[in-house]
């Protein structure tokens, strides 16, 4: 398996460290809902087809990336940095 | 039909004739007092023990393949009670006396071998945290032996001792824990909980959970519709899919575990060895093949199946524990989805709907399992309440924050 | 017998080689098989179950009988296959699973057992009395199972691994795959030529083919001499892909040093990943094998095995030769044998509808009913068209058709597909990303099909690599259709009939299995076990389906196939795993400090991936107790020095530092004052600890956080996550510089006066605080800060100069009484202070279980604080961190229990995670945790180790045994 680090280029899976789903990217208000916090911390949607999640360019740039990948065929779709998204403050 | 010994004779005697069907192929009825999605190990002991310890008869287990054609028939066999939490001890010391007679019960020889299983350790906090484990196993009533370096090198001479990376500093053994033929589990269950009247029935895929007002009322397969007033769902790496057509959202991530096995050879590792540091455990088969493996292949996937990162990190570390294995040769390589909680403790547990029960998260370590869990969950769906060993296994215990974590590497489904 | 002047191999150069014991001359060029077969070896092993015996049946990797070792000084190699070992002079081969020799093997009795040994016998038996499974079943059923054996000592010879680009890789060198790598390479592309024999050229050096004119073999040559001058061409022999794995990458083991004698700089074998952008995969077929009575006996080989030998090395397994085919092979190879001046005694065409138009006698319809020849071949008695005979005859040459050799295509979970007019599965399409089949594995079977096919397929990879496709003129070659019947069995007969060789599984057993309802495809595999062995079903599978499938009614298509696996073939667990050998399997991390503690007799011990000194031992000192004691007492009456530069160390900065830092710690950073330390305590986000430790603010918008060693890597990640994830746009940015600085405790009453000397002056320093120093004109930090309850100080340096610093501290320690101090030692100090490492931040802790649930600011927002909040993280019916002291020694690891209440499980009341000699307060002191552990301070507790036979009363107190008001640290 290879992923296409956005600042680094191609490389293969042993340089990433893999995280989780990308639904630990939307932390909850501090005061949210037990049920807001579980889903977040436990909860997931775990799709047999594409499903988005978060890598860490551990031995490259230390970037943390979501990945949109099919978890069937393990075809790599898109990879980009989380820092680049929109609105990532806390 | 009894299986014994004297049988195999008279049979090949008549030229094998004789020998009836494992179970029968029967046509899905309209309506079983119960059902059970899925015919794995945890499924069809659930089965089983519905039959035997409640009377319950007229149910039906449902496979969307072939029995056995999950994680039960791709693991790498380790039956061990070697837990420390509380909640997770006593479950498996139940299993483990369930193992213990198995043969007997199901009248089939599922060749449990209590072969023993050693936890090497590679510094002075490693053993500490071995032996906190093992007090526990022996405060439950299990047993636990503290070996030292001179210890493991009379028990496993083979291991290399002068030049591994992480130096052994001793072990923890475990006499009662070792292997089983995982196929003949399935199939031992399989085989007796029809003769006690289950349906097994096969290539018979659920694709929906009927719910009216909150209480289920049957399943939807690719065989019809079929009515049940209780539904278990025991799926393992699919328990998100089919959960999820009950509206449900689990705490489950499904994951990659590899294992291998090398060609047959002639005995040369009698236990069950586990190298924690490295990730990697092995044992010997009965036909003579080493059947190894380390850690999940980390990312979530239905593939089953995995890539070389591991692979190669799974062999390296049996050459820096035991360089003897060099010359073995991998035969087969192959990797099952393994249903990941986040604490890795196991969920047998009620649901939101009425009738609907759930048993899954058995990360991978539910081999050893079967047995116990399927007790507990045929106890749960058949009385509706928890079994006293299985009490803790639920599934609000995240948000409550009444965690499991036996390796402390907190909530992230992979890390277990 | 060798026939002259025929074969590829090299006459000039002559090798000696031992089998069993006996010594044989072969030829460079030889395999073990053809060597044995020129020398009339035929009985080369015994089978796996019934110990039948086993000649050769194949000439390739896929060899299901003629398994041997390899020795080589005190080492062996198990289940190496004859038709794959190259000899060379000095080669020694043993025959396996045999006892005592290959011609008497005991276990042969097996083979009268046989009925009783039928499929799956073994579920059904063996299970009374049960103690006996472990005592005498299982360890009988163990020795006689398994083949070949491992010498049981280390493998110490080299293997290696390497890494290798291309744009095409093209697995199999026959018609197919010298087409595609040819195009491609003339294209441009960066090519890779792998292929599994030690020749190149496929069944073009295998077979009596011409193309364009020449023989095939002299064809070969040419290309391989164009393609290596090629500098944009690699060619690989003796490489196996063995793998397909995700996103064009593959394994691939090459046998380096296995075809010669062992040499020191060579390895035997290196395990390659490639990575190809396409891939052009041209791997062949596999001849299948028939099933009939006996069909198992040495001198019953494969019809093209048998013309490899008689091409490629110039070797007739046989003096009468008889041949058995449902397709033309028969015929082709009669005609080959005959040109060669060997006797055919006939072709037994299986169809009934064949020409017997040949130079030899043929018949029609023809089944065999049965063999003769114990150790080999003697006679075949058969029916046919015209009644029935029998005819003596020493080989028997068959062919079952073809398989596509479609393997690799399965690695990714495709499924193959049956095609009914060639009786064989062939790829499916995609099944495997990038990758195109092409020749005889596509089942295209001809060779001017398959140079067709390859120059198809690399037009294909071309134009997916945006490279046009240069002009190639198709080489001439012969183009005959395949026709095939298909017959499997031999039907209505009794005995057996073997489908897997190597796990002697027959056409009964698959039929028991369907008899007793294990009918799907994958329940017979693994009742009967065919296709588990060596040769993974490559000559059984389809065979043991098409029986099934007549067994249950169903059709080939419907029953389906098993799945194919990597690796393609066995690939040894050293190939795969070198350069894990020893301390090859993870990094070493030295300190500065290691030769100096080294030189100063300290043991070193693993702390994560370094080495840290475990103490420094002083002569006359006979355990590590008495130098821990001593060093112990030296901290906390003198002055003591050590290494700590493992701590992980980042360095923080931006207008938003502080900000972040309230948001990853608990307590708040951003009220530290510049120039001060503070103690930091650091969640998860899911209300665990994840670590603690100091984080010095150096500057306004720059702070200096320290990490245990442990978590250095993990809180560096977690860092970036909740940076990058939550706050990418705030202004912080941060760099681990646990490497840059070497850094040093000095901790003791007189540290302050060590430093003096160092420094010039004393430091004034207040208590958790922090100043640049100089040695010298070395820049250097200094920091007040303490692990052992002393008044101590860190001195951080660059790294260049950890081990001349070290040294020099030491140097004047030791001038004040004072000495380095080891992990021994140090761990003492922290218990003795209740200051708590990773042994109780195990990963299950809470803050509240160490009673720091304080630390937890009620003013701010911070990771892990509202999962800490669940009502399960809190509470007395947690384990609270407490202190133990004791008169007798306890043991980490201990569980306790209330005095007075039975020891079991339920009334575990926690356990001990350090214990420690207490030199300080002459005392056995331990950290615990216990159930409402804070209210049972001053009560006693029972401490029970079973494993160590430990169970002494200990008292519950506060965890800070020493200086509990901090008077020593702030003095
Ligand atoms: C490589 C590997 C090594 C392992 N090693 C060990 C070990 O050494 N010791 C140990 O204790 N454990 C081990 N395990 C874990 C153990 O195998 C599993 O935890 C356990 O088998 C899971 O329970 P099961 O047997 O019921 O699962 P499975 O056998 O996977 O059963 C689930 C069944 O549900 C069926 N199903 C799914 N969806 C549907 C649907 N919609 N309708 C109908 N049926 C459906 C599936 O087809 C499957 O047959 C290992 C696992 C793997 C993969
Ligand atoms: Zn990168």
């Amino acid at each position: 398996m290879r992923l296409t680090c956005p600042l680094c280029g191609e490389r293969d899976r042993r340089e990433f460290y893999y995280y989780g789903s990308e639904d630990y990217l939307n932390r909850p208000a501090p005061d949210a809902a037990p049920q807001a916090w579980d889903d977040y911390l436990h909860n997931r949607d775990n799709p047999a087809g594409v499903t988005r999640d978060l890598w860490y360019h551990d031995m490259g740039c230390s970037s943390w990336l979501v990945v949109t990948r099919n978890t069937v065929t393990h075809d790599i779709l898109a990879v980009e940095a989380v820092a680049d998204r929109k609105g990532g403050a806390a | 039909m009894r299986y014994s010994g004297l049988k195999v004779i008279t049979e090949g005697l008549f030229g094998n004739k004789g020998w009836k069907p494992a179970w029968r192929d029967p046509a899905p009825k309209a309506e079983y007092d119960a059902i059970i999605i899925g015919g794995g190990g945890h499924g069809l002991s659930t089965a089983y023990y519905l039959a035997k310890n409640h009377g319950l008869t007229n149910i039906a287990v449902l496979e969307k393949g072939y029995l056995g054609s999950g994680n039960i028939g791709r693991n790498t066999t380790i039956v061990r009670a070697n837990y420390f939490l509380q909640g997770n001890s006593e479950f498996y010391s139940h299993s483990m006396k369930l193992w213990e007679g198995l043969e007997i019960d199901l009248n089939y020889n599922v060749m449990h071998s209590q072969r023993g299983l050693i936890n090497l350790f590679h510094s002075d906090g490693q053993r500490d945290a071995f032996v906190r484990r093992g007090n526990s196993m022996i405060n439950q009533g299990d047993d636990a032996i503290l070996l030292d370096r001179e210890g493991v090198r009379e028990m496993l001479p083979y291991l290399d001792f002068e030049q591994t990376r992480f130096p052994i500093y001793g072990g923890l053994y475990h006499p009662r824990g070792g292997t089983a033929r995982h196929d003949a589990v399935a199939w031992g269950y399989a085989r007796a909980a029809d003769k006690r009247g289950v349906d097994l029935i096969q290539n018979c895929e659920v694709t929906g959970v009927d719910i009216e007002n909150g209480r289920v009322t049957g399943v939807q397969t690719t065989r019809g519709a079929i009515k049940a007033r209780k539904v278990g769902i025991v799926v393992a790496g699919r328990s998100s899919q089919v959960a999820a057509m009950a509206g449900m959202r689990l705490p489950i991530e499904s994951h990659i575990l590899q294992a291998f096995v090398t060609e047959g050879l002639k005995p040369v590792i009698d236990h069950v060895v586990s190298f924690g540091m490295g990730h990697f455990y092995i044992s010997q088969s009965d036909k003579g093949g080493l059947v190894f493996g380390g850690d999940l292949d980390f990312y979530a996937s239905y593939a089953s199946r995995g890539n070389l990162p591991m692979v190669e990190h799974v062999m390296e570390a049996g050459m820096t524990l035991m360089p003897m294995i060099g010359r073995a040769k991998v035969l087969r390589s192959w990797g099952g989805i393994m249903d990941m909680s986040p604490d890795g403790s196991p969920i047998i547990d009620k649901t939101h709907v009425d009738g609907l029960f759930i048993d899954c998260g058995w990360n991978y370590g539910g081999f050893k399992a079967v047995p116990a869990s399927g007790w507990c969950m045929a106890h749960l769906m058949a009385t509706g309440e928890s079994h006293p060993v299985a009490a803790r296994f639920k599934l609000n215990r995240f948000a409550t924050g009444h965690i499991l974590d036996e390796e402390g590497t907190g909530s992230q489904h992979n890390l277990h | 017998m060798r026939l002259a002047g025929k074969g590829l191999i090299d006459r000039s150069t002559p090798v000696t080689f031992t089998f069993d014991g006996r010594s044989y001359q072969g030829y460079r060029g030889d395999t073990l098989a053809s060597a044995l077969l020129a020398n009339d070896v035929r009985l080369v092993g015994r089978s796996f179950k019934y110990h039948r015996p086993r000649g050769i049946l194949t000439a390739g990797s896929e060899e299901p009988n003629a398994m041997v070792e390899i020795l080589e000084g005190n080492q062996q190699t198990p289940n190496v296959r004859a038709t794959v070992q190259e000899v060379f002079d000095g080669l020694q081969a043993r025959s396996q699973n045999r006892f005592p020799s290959l011609k008497f093997d005991l276990l042969g009795i097996n083979n009268l057992a046989a009925p009783f040994l039928s499929a799956g016998f073994y579920y059904k038996t063996f299970m009374w009395p049960r103690p006996f499974w472990e005592k005498l079943y299982e360890p009988l059923i163990r020795r006689a199972a398994g083949l070949g054996s491992l010498s049981g000592r280390h493998d110490e010879a080299q293997y290696e691994k390497a890494w290798a680009f291309c744009d095409l890789l093209v697995i199999g060198s026959g018609p197919a795959g010298l087409m595609a790598a040819w195009t491609a390479a003339q294209a441009g592309a960066d090519v890779i030529l792998a292929e599994e024999d030690a020749r190149m050229g496929g069944r073009l050096v295998s077979d009596n083919l011409r193309v364009d004119g020449q023989p095939g073999a002299d064809w070969v040559e040419a290309l391989l001499d164009d393609l290596k001058a090629m500098p944009n061409v690699r060619l690989m022999p003796r490489t196996t892909v063995t793998g397909a794995y995700d996103d064009g990458t593959y394994g691939a083991l090459e046998r380096v040093g296995l075809h010669r004698a062992p040499a020191p700089h060579l390895p035997r074998e290196c395990f390659w990943r490639i990575v190809a952008g396409q891939t052009v995969l041209a791997a062949g077929a596999l001849e299948r094998p028939i099933a009939f009575p006996d069909n198992d006996r040495p001198g019953i080989m494969l019809a093209s095995a048998l013309r490899s030998y008689l091409h490629r090395y110039g070797v007739v397994p046989g003096n009468r030769i008889t041949l058995i085919a449902n397709n033309d092979a028969a015929r082709a190879t009669a005609r080959d044998l005959m040109a060669a001046g060997v006797k055919v005694v006939a072709i037994l065409d299986t169809r009934p509808d064949a020409t017997a138009l040949e130079d030899c006698p043929v018949y029609l319809n023809a089944q065999i009913t049965g063999t003769a020849g114990h150790l080999g071949l003697t006679a075949i008695t058969f029916r046919h068209a015209g009644g029935t005979a029998t005819l003596e005859t020493d080989c028997l040459a068959m062919s079952g058709g073809w398989n596509p050799t479609v393997h690799l295509t399965c690695h990714m979970n495709g499924r193959p597909l049956w095609r009914e007019d060639i009786a064989a599965f062939i790829p499916a399409e995609g099944a495997v990303p990038r990758l195109t089949p092409a020749g005889a594995c596509n089942g295209t079977f001809s060779t001017a099909g398959a140079f067709r096919d390859g120059l198809a397929a690399a037009h294909t990879a071309l134009a997916a690599l945006g490279r046009p496709a240069p002009d190639m003129a198709l080489p001439m070659a012969e183009d005959a259709p395949y026709t095939i019947t298909p017959f499997w069995q031999t039907p209505g007969v009794e005995g057996r009939q073997w489908l897997d060789f190597a796990n002697d599984v027959t056409t009964k057993d698959v039929k028991l299995s369907a008899q007793e309802n294990f009918r799907s495809v994958e329940h017979m595999k693994r009742y009967t076990t065919q296709g588990m062995a060596p040769d993974q079903g490559k000559n059984s599978n389809v065979a043991a389906l098409a029986v099934l499938a007549d067994a249950t009614g169903r059709g080939i298509p419907q029953t389906g196939t098993t799945t194919f696996r990597p690796p393609f073939v066995p690939t040894s667990i050293a190939a795969m795993g070198a350069g894990g050998r020893g301390a090859g399997f993870a990094p070493q991390r030295f300190l500065t400090s290691d030769q100096a503690s080294r030189d100063r007799g300290a043991p070193m011990i693993e702390a994560g991936l370094w080495y840290r000194p475990s103490y420094f031992p002083k002569p006359g000192e006979k355990t590590w107790l008495e130098a821990c004691n001593r060093e112990v007492t030296m901290v906390r009456e003198s002055v003591g020095v050590s290494d700590v530069s493992t701590l992980g160390k980042i360095d923080i900065q931006g207008r938003d530092a502080a900000r972040f830092l309230d948001l990853v710690y608990t307590n708040t950073f951003s009220t530290l004052p510049v120039g001060r330390v503070r103690y930091g305590l650091m969640l998860r986000e899911d209300g665990h600890v994840l670590d603690d430790g100091t984080t010095a603010r150096l500057a306004e918008h720059r702070y200096l956080m320290t990490t245990t060693t442990a978590a250095a890597g993990l809180v560096m990640r977690h860092l970036d996550f909740v940076h990058q994830a939550f706050c990418a746009d705030w202004d912080v940015r941060f760099l681990s510089v646990t490497e840059a600085w070497a850094q040093f405790a000095i901790a003791g009453p007189r540290a302050r006066d060590l430093l003096a000397t160092l420094l010039g002056a004393a430091p004034d320093l207040p208590f958790m605080g922090v100043t640049d120093v100089s040695l010298g004109s070395t820049p250097a930090r200094l920091f007040r800060i303490s692990f052992s309850g002393e008044e101590g100080y860190e001195l951080a340096v660059p790294t260049r100069y950890g081990e001349a610093l070290f040294r020099d501290l030491v140097a004047r320690a030791e001038t004040m009484g004072g000495g380095p101090y080891g992990m021994e030692a140090l761990n003492v100090l922290r218990i003795e202070k209740g200051f708590i490492t990773h042994a109780e931040i195990h990963g299950r802790t809470t803050a509240f279980d160490i009673g720091m649930e304080k630390m937890v600011s009620a003013k701010k927002d911070c990771i892990g604080k509202a999962a800490a909040a669940r009502p399960g993280m809190i509470g007395p019916d947690r384990e609270q961190l407490v202190g133990l002291r004791a008169s007798s020694a306890m043991t980490a690891g201990a569980h306790l229990f209330t005095p007075g209440d039975k020891v079991h499980r339920e009334t575990d009341q926690g356990y001990i995670t350090s214990v420690c000699w207490s030199p300080t307060l002459s005392a056995h002191l331990a950290l615990a945790f216990v159930k409402d552990g804070r209210a049972r301070h001053g009560t006693r507790i029972r401490v029970v180790d079973h494993l160590r036979k430990i169970d002494v009363l200990a008292e519950i107190t506060d965890p800070v045994f020493h200086d509990k008001e901090g008077a020593k640290l702030r003095a």
